[in-house]
């Protein structure tokens, strides 16, 4: 009973005297850290999120009771609307704004635009990956210098030359420029997607008597294909986002017009479109991306920073 | 069967392996090589030369690609016209404050979701959103939210902080702030762009510094703390050294972006109320006055400006890091 009490009173003693040791710079330090690291990340979820959740949230309230009140979020179940994503979806000539035509517009030139991208890239990372041939350095820095070339500068000399050729206001001039456009950041994702498959099946199948192309088409072009749709997806992604050549080669024929230029104009149109028809047509352009995003994110990372962790 | 008996010839003084491999490389990387000179390189050199011309888009027909004849008027024009040293000034500001920003939310958020906890895949997910979203899209949804009228930002600001009037974010060129008694010009419009661009961008820089942090072994940061470093000596002494060269690389790759930055600033403000960076400048030129001359003078400009700049940073800031890209 005592030796028990004796051994209860010393524990509690250590106890008080670890938890007294434990204010030190080091708990102080972690346990505000612990608590900064969670405000952090609520901050970052709320900032990076409400956007959408705010999109979508006016993309379903009658204009009427977001002109009464701004400041409130939710919509009562009952006032509900999806009138919105009809109305920007019809064509002009039903009283609608015409987005389903632009999403055609967009599909066509995204996907135009990543088959050729890919159809010049693949040969062409592979060759940066795996042979040594004259120049292979100087082209790296070519695609690179390409890759950050301002785009407002080479707005310049593609806006003139396609009016001069009439292919403004063609889809085929903003395929022509989105597939070139994308082909260095192509490139430089999928060579280091080849980097990253070992060499030595490919040189038994060169050792069996296989040619280069052989080798390419059979072996490493089918292990690449996960990096090949991803970086494909992430085309269709710049090529669906893209604004600035849209605008200089779309902008005088409405029919033509991509998503991301039709919502530009409608929002800026002086005609009386309600912001949450608006809102509506921002939904639509946003979705898509989403999803793509979704599907490929881990591949997407690991390709866009490839090299980033070496330092 | 064939490729075997080429092979032997090779051995026989045909060509080498290495000749047949350089040969090989050049012929798969030729298509993309072509498609990159006829629409970026080639492009790139006659801006050069339009510059020096004068050409408007209104008589391209009459004197073709070339223009008439050599003149410095372009350049000469950009100098002295009254809006050059503000766009100028604009942008630099916008580019250096963007930057920062962006790589300190960056920094912060990468920091953040580093050790694995519940819902982290998430987290890390929705953070990428505004960077990879369309531009278009979440340019508008920030501007109704920050619209005087319609914004939920105004809405709680004068529902719940009794704001005496809305605040016109995106038209607001300045506004005066009293501190200490001091009255201070605030660049309403400016800041809430630059905001923006920190909120879209930080994500890119979010994804390199979280990259390289997961590339940091873990003994270094035991190591650390056996030594008996705090958690934050250890970021300062032993993390940070390892995130400075890509800190380094990201600080020049937004800086590029962001000076030339064009989408952002047209969507939120169309270059109104103090916000008109050299990108909007251009576009200008270019639609609204057709002076093909002038805006290709001007993007010339901004080029070299850009290119000193670089420069400048590499001479004296810039470790002798090797670019990861």
């Amino acid at each position: 009973m005592t030796k028990a009490a004796e051994l209860g009173t010393s524990l509690k003693s250590a106890v008080r005297e670890t938890r007294r040791q434990r204010w030190t710079r080091e708990t102080v330090e972690s346990r505000v850290i612990t608590i900064l690291k969670w405000v952090g990340v609520v901050f970052f979820v709320v900032i990076t999120v409400f956007p959408f959740l705010y999109m979508i949230l006016l993309s379903v309230r009658p204009i009427a009771d977001l002109a009464l009140q701004p400041g409130t979020l939710f919509v009562p179940f009952d006032r509900l609307t999806f009138e919105t994503y009809g109305e920007v979806l019809r064509g002009v000539e039903d009283g609608g704004q015409g987005f389903l035509s632009f999403l055609g517009n967009s599909a066509i030139i995204a996907t135009v635009a990543v088959a050729t991208s890919l159809l010049l890239a693949i040969p062409g990372a592979y060759a940066i990956s795996r042979l040594d041939f004259f120049g292979r350095r100087q082209v790296n820095f070519v695609f690179l210098a390409v890759y950050l070339f301002p785009a407002i500068l080479l707005a310049i000399p593609l806006f003139v030359f396609f009016t001069r050729i009439g292919l403004r206001g063609s889809l085929v001039g903003l395929m022509i420029v989105y597939a070139s456009q994308t082909v260095p950041v192509t490139i430089h994702m999928l060579r280091s997607y080849f980097n990253s498959i070992p060499e030595s099946l490919e040189e038994s199948a060169i050792l069996e008597g296989c040619n280069r192309f052989q080798v390419m088409r059979h072996i490493s072009i089918p292990l690449a294909m996960p990096a090949i749709m991803s970086t494909g997806l992430f085309v269709f992604m710049i090529a669906w986002n893209e604004f600035l050549f849209a605008l200089l080669f779309l902008v005088d024929r409405r029919e033509s017009w991509t998503v991301s230029l039709g919502l530009s104009q409608l929002a800026n149109s002086t005609l009386e479109v309600p912001t949450t028809v608006v809102m509506a047509g921002a939904v639509i352009l946003t979705v898509p991306i989403i999803i793509i995003f979704f599907l490929t994110e881990r591949l997407l990372v690991e390709g866009l920073t490839a090299g980033a962790e070496k330092g | 069967m064939t490729d075997g008996r080429r092979a032997e010839d090779g051995e026989r003084g045909g060509p080498t392996l290495r000749q047949q491999e350089s040969r090989a490389g050049l012929a798969l990387l030729s298509p993309t090589f072509i498609v990159v000179v006829t629409v970026v390189v080639l492009p790139i050199l006659w801006t050069i030369f339009i510059a020096f011309r004068d050409l408007r888009l209104r008589d391209l027909r009459e004197v073709g690609f070339f223009g008439a004849g050599f003149t410095l008027d372009n350049f000469i024009g950009v100098f002295t016209s009254r809006g050059f040293f503000d766009a100028l000034l604009t942008t630099i500001v916008y580019s250096v404050v963007g930057t920062t920003l962006a790589i300190g939310l960056g920094l912060a958020a990468a920091l953040i979701v580093r050790a694995p906890f519940r819902g982290r895949t998430l987290v890390r997910a929705s953070m990428l959103l505004p960077y990879v979203s369309p531009v278009v899209a979440v340019a508008f949804v920030w501007s109704i939210m920050l619209d005087p009228s319609l914004g939920i930002v105004n809405g709680i600001g004068e529902e719940a902080f009794g704001w005496q009037s809305p605040i016109p974010f995106l038209s607001q060129r300045s506004t005066d702030v009293t501190i200490f008694g001091f009255s201070l010009g605030f660049p309403t419009a400016l800041v809430t762009v630059i905001a923006f661009q920190a909120w879209r961008y930080f994500p890119f820089a979010f994804l390199f510094i979280l990259a390289r942090l997961q590339a940091v072994p873990a003994d270094l940061d035991e190591a650390g703390k056996v030594d008996g470093a705090s958690p934050l000596q250890r970021f300062r002494y032993i993390l940070l050294p390892q995130l400075s060269s890509v800190i380094a690389l990201l600080a020049v790759l937004r800086f590029i972006w962001t000076f030339n930055e064009f989408d952002d600033i047209y969507l939120l403000t169309g270059g109104a109320a103090g916000t008109e960076v050299v990108a909007v400048g251009i576009y200008n030129r270019l639609t609204g006055r057709g002076d093909i001359g002038a805006a290709a003078a001007y993007s010339l400009v901004l080029a070299a400006l850009l290119a000193i700049f670089l420069l400048l940073y590499f001479r004296y800031f810039a470790r002798k890091s090797e670019t990861a890209l």
